[in-house]
């Protein structure tokens, strides 16, 4: 061993290390710290014990009081589910109807749908419903797929054109790419389509190739039909824009949205909170 | 204690905090490979199709997971806004796994499904245009640069040295699987998904003419924690 030797100073004896002249006391660990640190390790050994901890060759020590974190959160959840049953048995037995007409569960669902809608929906149709474009605005009272409390419940259920088996289909002809309608004829139909809302004047051909090809899905006055997913021409409002050059890109191959079904992501109190939200967001029908 | 031998002898000292850290290691990491419970044993989950794998690896080259987790914690407000917590299962195949340790944005375990085709290629080209308030950057080349990923079968090979269970006919159909699910009905789908269930097939990015980076990474964060049917596990059985 190197040389200890007592510290003139301070009367401690050194560790014996020496760097160019400098040594270094040994002085004992304060008994606090030593103390706290040989109760630690005791802990351990009792953590030890308790908690799943030790690695066997196939699997682990599962403690004495068989602690799984994943366990604790489905408990954690059953707490939560039980201290809400009440309201939850209330929304599980209610329709959206029953839901908009009651009072107070529509309060409920209000602060719910709210937080739903922040964290599901406003990416596409924006913070309250705003809507961008190709995205509907939701805090309006222009629905595409129909504005009763029932209709919105629906959409959400199943989505627009989401693949799934029950969602709303409808998609436009190519009246352009397909050949159905030359492009005099489509250049007239949109601007009879913009003098709907006010926008120019329209021609009696115009007119007529409206008449003929369009009003399935969008009405004859223009206005929409719900059950084919046609938007109403003549309000002002466009998904996909208001100019002429819009308006003929969407007859001559038009684009259609798309909307995720909820009924896999979701559970059924939280779309009917949601629905009745933006219900009421767009003074709905 | 004498100490004086190992601190004098440079090579002797790396030999020993080597041993020393091995053991430590090896303490820690062996029985995660031999205990049979770290995996929960869950139907469904498959290696990534070529296309995925291409849209991973553009996510790992772009470094979405500096902002992005992919791993729901069991905690209850986690659960409620992401959905069920991820298992070791659904990145069994991840090499590497992109769990993350940073949420500036969402976590991203289960995007799937949750937006539109559109949505995400709108979303990657200017997020400002959808989100206002979103600090995520725009990504406007992907949907220009076409996919070059022309030795697929040599990744899908090299992921099965690290055990990943690609079979011989997936190796050899990399390419065609590429165009299959990118390209949808003019291709064969249903070869691709009996390859791979529930692959997402589409002309993702809007662009039937060719396969760029865009298809690549919509088509991996459309499948993103969608392959296990949760309703087929019981709780139990996840138990930790
Ligand atoms: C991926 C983007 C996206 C997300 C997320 C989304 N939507 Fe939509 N939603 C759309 C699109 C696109 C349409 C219009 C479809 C069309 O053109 O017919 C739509 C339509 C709707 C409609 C029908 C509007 C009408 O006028 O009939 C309602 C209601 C609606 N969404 C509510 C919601 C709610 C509530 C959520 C959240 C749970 C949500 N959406 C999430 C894209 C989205
Ligand atoms: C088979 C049903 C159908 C027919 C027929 C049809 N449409 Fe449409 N149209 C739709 C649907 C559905 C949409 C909405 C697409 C969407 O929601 O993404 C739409 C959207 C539009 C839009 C865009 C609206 C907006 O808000 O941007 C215009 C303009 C339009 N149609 C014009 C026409 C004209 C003109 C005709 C006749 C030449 C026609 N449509 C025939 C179903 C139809
Ligand atoms: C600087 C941080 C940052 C980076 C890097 C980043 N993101 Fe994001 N991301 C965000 C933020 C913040 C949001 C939430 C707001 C929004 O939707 O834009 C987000 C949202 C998203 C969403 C929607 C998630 C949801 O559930 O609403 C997706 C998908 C996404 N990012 C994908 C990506 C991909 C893919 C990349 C890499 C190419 C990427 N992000 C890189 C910050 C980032």
């Amino acid at each position: 061993m190197a040389d200890r030797d007592t510290d003139a100073l301070t009367g401690i004896e050194t560790t014996g290390h020496e760097w160019d002249g400098i040594k270094e006391l040994n002085n004992p660990l304060p008994r606090w710290w030593l103390y706290l640190f040989y109760a630690t390790i005791i802990w351990s050994i009792g953590y030890f014990i308790v908690y799943p901890a030790w690695p066997t060759l196939s699997t682990y020590s599962k403690g004495v009081i068989g602690y799984s974190s994943r366990a604790e959160l489905d408990r954690h959840m059953e707490e939560v589910k039980a201290s809400r049953s009440a309201w939850l048995e209330r929304f599980e037995a209610a329709s959206v109807d029953d839901i908009v007409g009651d009072t107070e569960l529509l309060q409920y669902a209000m602060a719910g749908g709210r937080t739903i809608f922040a964290d599901n929906c406003a990416p596409c149709h924006g913070a309250g419903g705003a809507g961008a474009k190709e995205y509907p605005i939701l805090a309006d009272d222009d629905w595409i797929w129909g504005g009763t409390p029932e209709a919105i419940y629906t959409t959400l259920l199943y989505g627009i054109r989401s693949g799934h088996d029950d969602a709303l289909e409808s998609e436009m002809l190519r009246f352009g790419e397909d050949e159905i309608l030359e492009p005099a004829q489509i250049e007239a139909v949109a601007d009879y389509v913009l003098s709907l809302s006010g926008n120019g004047a329209a021609s009696e051909e115009g007119q007529e190739i409206f008449l003929e090809q369009c009003v399935a899905c969008h009405g004859e006055d223009g206005t929409g039909v719900a059950d084919f997913g046609g938007p109403n021409l003549t309000d002002g409002i466009w998904l996909y824009g208001g100019s002429r050059e819009a308006v003929i890109s969407q007859i001559n191959a038009p684009r259609h949205g798309v909307m995720p079904a909820w009924i896999d992501r979701l559970d059924d109190v939280s779309i009917k909170q949601v629905s009745v939200y933006v219900h009421a967001l767009g003074g709905g029908e | 204690m004498n100490h004086r031998i190992l601190e004098r002898n440079v090579i002797l000292l790396a030999v020993a905090i080597l041993l020393t850290v091995a053991i430590g290691g090896l303490v820690q990491l062996v029985p995660l490979y031999t205990m049979e419970v770290t995996i929960e044993e869950v139907e469904g989950v498959r290696p990534y199709t070529p296309l995925e794998l291409a849209g991973r690896n553009i996510y790992v080259r772009e470094g979405c997971y500096l902002c992005h987790s992919q791993q729901i914690r069991p905690f209850r407000d986690e659960v409620e806004r992401y959905g069920h917590y991820s298992l070791a299962a659904e990145s069994m195949y991840d090499h590497p796994f992109q769990w993350g340790s940073k949420r500036t944005g969402p976590d991203l375990a289960r995007v799937g499904g949750k937006y539109s085709n559109e949505w995400h290629v709108a979303h990657l080209i200017a997020p400002r245009s959808l989100v206002p308030e979103t600090v995520m950057p725009a990504y406007p080349f992907l949907a220009e640069k076409e996919l070059k990923f022309d030795d697929a079968a040599d990744h899908l090979r090299t992921l099965r040295m690290v055990g990943v269970p690609y079979t011989d006919e997936q190796i050899e159909n990399a390419l065609d699987d590429i165009a299959n699910q990118a390209n949808g009905e003019e291709f064969d789908p249903d070869a691709l998904l009996e390859r791979y269930p529930k692959a997402v097939i589409g002309d993702f990015d809007g662009d039937p003419e060719r396969v760029t980076e865009m298809d690549a990474l919509v088509a991996y964060l459309q499948m993103l924690g969608t392959l296990v049917d949760f309703t087929a596990v019981q709780p139990e059985q996840l138990y930790r």
